[in-house]
């Protein structure tokens, strides 16, 4: 939660190293402004991303996820993202089958020269997960008696 | 049904005299009625132990993975199809294994017979061309088999074997056509609905984990719900780790389950375990033209792609 006390949606993003990582890093030394509502956990590549990483995120609370990966055809390992497009075509649709919202869970690529483009994919899924508001439907509840780390902040 | 019996006999036991194979993995009459158990026949005077009818619900491609015997199995269409996948995966070699075949006509859901008959027990079975005649101690009844087939075989595309070294029975029609219909309608419901029904499917599941012991598919030597390092999810019935469980277990079976059903069937307390599967089978269609368990050669959409791969999902300001 922000120091105002209001609401503030968590993300998680994770950028491959080679594209998003450093289309981030670019939109940083070009101080290029995007909401600061992303934590950013790099990757080998977007076809590193297993699953789980993006449900167990969701199960600790936060309120989106976001993966980067390079543009198809431009992968580092040649063919990392289109690998991870295939899985994630299929859990994105899974995930809403079964009761999450729409644009919990969103994908884009940004390559290593697109700062700009970085902080417009922020800004549209910081929007998005905003307009849902707090996640809820697959936080695991602490356990009684156990303090939520989220109770604090 | 007899006839068939007789075939895998006879089947059995060339192939045992013959010495093609160490093992028969098939049915014997189960100890219960309604109920056929898969039974392991390794000698030739074992053979006529060995049974077919409308209870062998069990998918015995889960017994040939990873083994270094010779087997023969005794396969339905799905149990075919789970051996394609077997080998497709390099779980199993295609000349270790022969395939004793047998065109299936969908196998009965024991649960519902029960119910039907209920409060009177089932003492016996006999199948008669489309009719299955129910013997109790004080009743006999015949009802049509075609109204307690199981839901997987209802949906069934492929009751013949896809792959048969041996064919038993007649080929049945395949006429059947899969039409999503059941997903197509949860599809349609509002996030909300489609939510709080999950949510009390799963509420039902005690982590018994059945449905993956039942899996032909599943022979991780050490499945993500038993590691501890990570450990991926809690172990106990938490809502949101048995949720978690259910969608992982269906989404490593994306492209690779062959609606044989098994799951379902083994859970305890009546989990709808084939919805995700099923919304994975069509989206794997739908979206990659794939159908797991019909072919040796073509690749695993998860394994392979193409550049011209669906992509709306991206975003892209």
């Amino acid at each position: 939660m922000a120091v105002s006390g209001k609401w503030e949606p968590k993300i998680v993003a994770f950028l491959c190293n080679w594209c998003s990582y450093a289309g981030a890093d670019l939109a940083g030394t070009s101080r290029i402004q995007y909401p600061p509502n992303v934590r950013i956990i790099r990757v080998p590549c977007s076809g590193r991303v297993d699953p789980f990483f993006i449900l167990a995120g969701l199960q600790k609370g936060v309120d989106g996820v976001l993966v980067g990966g390079c543009h198809p055809g431009e992968c580092h390992y040649l063919t990392g993202n289109y690998s991870a497009r295939r899985k994630f075509a299929l859990l994105k649709s899974l995930l809403e089958f079964a009761g999450i919202e729409e644009g919990r869970v969103q994908f884009s690529w940004v390559s290593a020269s697109e700062g700009v483009r970085f902080a417009k994919v922020i800004e549209q899924v910081t929007a998005r997960i905003r307009s849902l508001g707090p996640s809820k439907r697959l936080v695991k509840d602490p356990p009684q008696g156990v303090m939520h780390a989220a109770a604090h902040d | 049904m007899q006839q068939l019996t007789t075939e895998i006999r006879q089947a059995a036991r060339k192939l045992l005299q013959e010495k093609k194979v160490d093992v028969v993995i098939g049915f014997e009459r189960g100890s219960l009625p309604l109920r056929s158990r898969p039974c392991f026949v390794r000698k030739e005077e074992d053979v006529d132990r060995l049974v077919w009818d409308g209870c062998c619900e069990n998918n015995l491609a889960r017994y040939v993975a990873k083994s270094k015997e010779k087997m023969a199995v005794v396969a339905k269409g799905c149990d075919s199809r789970a051996v394609v996948e077997l080998i497709k995966e390099n779980q199993l070699s295609r000349d270790q294994v022969i395939v004793i075949g047998v065109a299936c006509r969908g196998m009965v859901d024991r649960l519902r017979l029960e119910a039907s008959a209920a409060p009177r027990p089932i003492l016996e079975m006999e199948e008669k061309e489309d009719l299955l005649l129910l013997k109790g101690s004080d009743f006999e009844e015949a009802v049509p088999r075609s109204d307690f087939l199981c839901d997987s075989c209802r949906t069934c595309t492929h009751p013949n074997p896809v792959l048969a070294d041996v064919l038993v029975g007649e080929p049945a029609d395949e006429k059947n056509q899969d039409s999503f219909a059941d997903i197509e309608a949860f599809e349609a419901m509002k996030s909300e609905a489609r939510w709080a029904y999950l949510r009390e499917e799963v509420d039902k599941c005690i982590r018994c984990y059945a449905c993956r012991n039942a899996c032909p598919l599943c022979y991780c030597p050490e499945c993500f719900v038993d590691a501890t390092l990570p450990q991926w999810i809690g172990k106990s019935t938490d809502r949101s780790d048995t949720l978690i469980f259910h969608l992982m277990r269906a989404f490593h079976l994306a492209g690779r389950c062959v609606a044989c059903g098994a799951c379902e069937r083994a859970c305890p307390v009546g989990v709808d375990i084939r919805k995700l599967n099923r919304k994975l089978m069509k989206d794997v269609k739908d979206l990659f033209g794939y159908e797991a368990g019909l072919s040796l050669d073509e690749a695993a959409p998860l394994a392979t792609f193409r550049p011209d791969d669906a992509e709306s999902f991206i975003v892209n300001p």
